[in-house]
């Protein structure tokens, strides 16, 4: 335990002055106000998998580091899309998965938020269209904001969430 | 005595590996060849279909076994108008899911064995066969309901708990279905391929230039490890030797690959196992060493920096020692953090025991990478058939023996802590010279083998070259498909809720598998 304590105590407060540091935290403060604005609380996200080769998830887990420290901006993932405001998307949507991401979609309640992540979330990306693949999640379900990469930076997939939450929620729509 | 046209014929293999390429024209070879590999003590590795009707009227199915000293191929044509072939399942375990692969998407059937759909959800029409070439690119169809059979489990007290496709974490998509009597698990049972985007054929739209992209796309944790795949095999194929310095920063980013994802998995294992402390610690460093990813190679994650010929740029000037500093102090922290983890006797309480897979099941069901060496299975490609650079820097086995998953948290300590000293190796002896070399349009026709231990374990590309420059065929195989069903037995008796703990210590990609 006194090991534990001692490397905690070195390691001191990890958001230290980085490189990008001061953008990420300049970046959170504006999420913080603007999702007071929006949606009068804290943010929970519900992350789908729609088919994506995994690449974007690495960078979602990243969101969660004590650099970017999501959770200190009030926002955080949840288990079920029945307790999320918002739907951070990755992937083309392969046909195998088409029918979940819709039900996930129908399960998470009004008013909702949908961030479509990566390249492949916005087109399909070195995937394409295919019988398997049916490319970007705007295919599928209604989309506020995609984040393009390959895949994207913990800092954009932020300034994606941002940006969700400053527009009007898409309020049942339909695709 | 056969006839010498139907003798089992041997033809170079082209590969960045030692191994041979047989060919086998009867039904009989085929299956005596597979036993022949079975006693010898080989795996088997990949398994796919050719569709060849345009050019012999034959399908062919090809087997890749690998053996401690080679791998070696084996190919059969089946004769003109037959679509099945002698099935590999009461040899090779593993062969089963492959077979289902290659019935949905070929139409090929395995004799004997299980016949449910593997990739095929009702996506498509069970008559239509993305791999064949007379299937069209632009075919699209409107689902179809398919409900799967999984083995039912009966008795007093038993009931099913259905998980999936969407999972709770940040995690891609699958289905389990455990069967359990209070919360010990009789029988776990997994549906994959939620994820398959067609990837076989995709590489059939792209040149042999831009496989590239698509191959360090099929599993993004193992991108570099599946890039370096791709282009041994078209480097194999056009007979194109790498410049020693382009050799060692691919080796370079693997092993930085090799950390990252270690590194992930050090800190999700202690966070699942109720140690949040490991989860911060872990995922900082894993922070660290992916923004001087950014700064040395221009990405966080170098997808497209092991290019066809070499490497798409060169280390900037003083990234070197950069990077050698910092190797040292992320050594510094993981050899406290390890002292940590080791000497904390909740953390450990978790670990031991816990999902075990016993060396002789790992074997008879082929397992692969650090899934077998927690269990005993010393095989690593880098060690064993080292292809350059590797030939040169003699990396150290890391094996245990216990099969639980303090072993698999052992085995990933022992291999981070050697990857650095690898990088600081491959850092500090960087031949001069050029990144890269012009790579040819391949030969149509040939056949290249590209397999690179990548963090979780050989990975496979075969790649059969069309025309000028096209790709007429190319197949990806994951060692994941070996390792997702160890997972179905190192769950046996264990709880539920120690599921997620089992699962992440094998952290498998459903992506690599689903194709």
């Amino acid at each position: 335990m006194l090991e534990v304590l001692k490397r905690i105590a070195r390691g001191g407060v990890l958001s230290e002055p980085l490189p990008t540091a001061d953008e990420v935290r300049r970046e959170q403060g504006r999420l913080q106000s603007s999702l007071l604005e929006v949606v009068g609380r804290a943010l929970c996200i519900r992350h789908v998998d729609a088919g994506s080769c995994n690449g974007c998830e690495l960078e979602i887990h990243a969101l969660n580091n004590p650099y970017y420290n999501l959770e200190g901006a009030g926002i955080r993932f949840v288990a079920s899309p029945r307790h999320a405001d918002l739907l951070l998307v990755t992937g083309p949507v392969s046909v195998n998965m088409e029918e979940a991401l819709r039900r996930t979609y129908d399960a998470t309640p009004d008013p909702k938020l949908v961030v479509a992540v990566g390249d492949c979330g916005a087109c399909g990306g070195v995937f394409g269209e295919s019988y398997a693949s049916l490319g970007s999640i705007a295919k599928v379900i209604p989309v506020d904001v995609t984040v393009p990469g390959c895949p994207p930076t913990p800092v954009a997939i932020l300034q994606g969430i941002l940006g969700a939450t400053r527009k009007a929620p898409s309020r049942g729509r339909n695709p | 005595m056969a006839p010498a046209s139907s003798a089992v014929k041997a033809v170079p293999l082209l590969a960045n590996v030692r191994g041979r390429r047989l060919l086998a024209p009867e039904r009989e070879q085929w299956s005596g060849m597979a036993e022949s590999m079975k006693a010898g003590g080989a795996g088997l590795l990949a398994l796919w279909g050719t569709d060849d009707r345009d050019r012999d009227g034959c399908f062919r199915i090809h087997a890749a076994y690998l053996l401690p000293d080679e791998v070696v191929l084996v190919e059969h044509a089946l004769p003109a108008g037959s679509e099945s072939y002698p099935g590999l399942g009461p040899l090779f375990p593993v062969a089963g899911r492959l077979q289902r692969s290659v019935a949905d998407l070929l139409g090929l059937r395995a004799e004997g064995g299980d016949e449910r759909g593997w990739l095929r959800h009702g996506g498509w029409p069970e008559t239509f066969f993305p791999l064949r070439r007379d299937s069209p690119a632009t075919a699209r169809f409107a689902r179809i309901s398919a409900p799967y059979p999984f083995v039912a489990v009966s008795g007093d007290g038993v009931h099913e708990i259905p998980v999936g496709p969407v999972h709770a974490g940040t995690i891609e998509p699958g289905n389990f279905r455990f069967s359990v009597v209070g919360e010990k698990v009789l029988r776990l049972e997994e549906r994959l391929g939620y994820t398959h985007k067609g990837v076989a054929r995709r590489f059939e739209q792209l040149s042999q230039s831009e496989g590239q992209r698509l191959a360090a796309r099929l599993s993004g944790d193992s991108a570099v490890a599946f890039s370096w795949a791709y282009c041994a095999a078209l480097e194999a194929v056009t007979g194109v030797a790498v410049p020693p310095r382009a050799a060692a920063l691919r080796a370079l980013v693997l092993e930085r690959e090799r950390i990252a994802n270690h590194l992930g998995d050090l800190g999700a294992l202690g966070n699942d196992a109720g140690f949040a402390f490991g989860l911060a610690q872990f995922s900082r460093l894993k922070e660290d060493l992916l923004r001087a990813n950014a700064q040395a190679l221009g990405a966080r994650y170098p997808f497209d920096f092991v290019v066809p010929g070499g490497v798409a740029r060169d280390l900037p000037a003083g990234a070197p020692a950069a990077l050698t500093t910092q190797l040292g102090a992320l050594e510094t922290a993981i050899t406290e953090l390890r002292r940590i983890y080791d000497d904390h006797p909740g953390l450990q309480d978790r670990f031991r025991e816990a999902g075990r897979l016993e060396r002789e099941l790992a074997g008879t069901l082929g397992a692969l990478g650090l899934a077998a060496r927690a269990s005993g299975l010393g095989r690593d490609l880098r060690v064993d058939q080292p292809w350059p650079p590797y030939d040169r820097l003699a990396p150290k086995l890391a094996v245990r023996t216990e099969g639980d998953v303090a072993a698999r948290v052992q085995v990933r300590f022992d291999e981070v802590l050697e990857s650095i000293r690898l990088c600081r190796l491959l850092l500090d002896g960087l031949p001069d010279g050029a990144t890269g070399v012009e790579v040819p349009a391949a030969e149509p026709d040939r056949l290249g083998i590209g397999l690179i231990e990548g963090w979780r374990g050989p990975v496979l590309i075969a790649l059969h070259a069309g025309p000028g420059g096209a790709i007429r065929r190319c197949h990806p195989h994951d060692p994941s498909c070996q390792n997702w069903p160890l997972l179905e037995f190192a769950i046996l008796g264990n709880i539920v809720p120690d599921f997620p703990l089992i699962n992440k210590s094998f952290n498998l990609s459903y992506s690599g598998q689903d194709g």
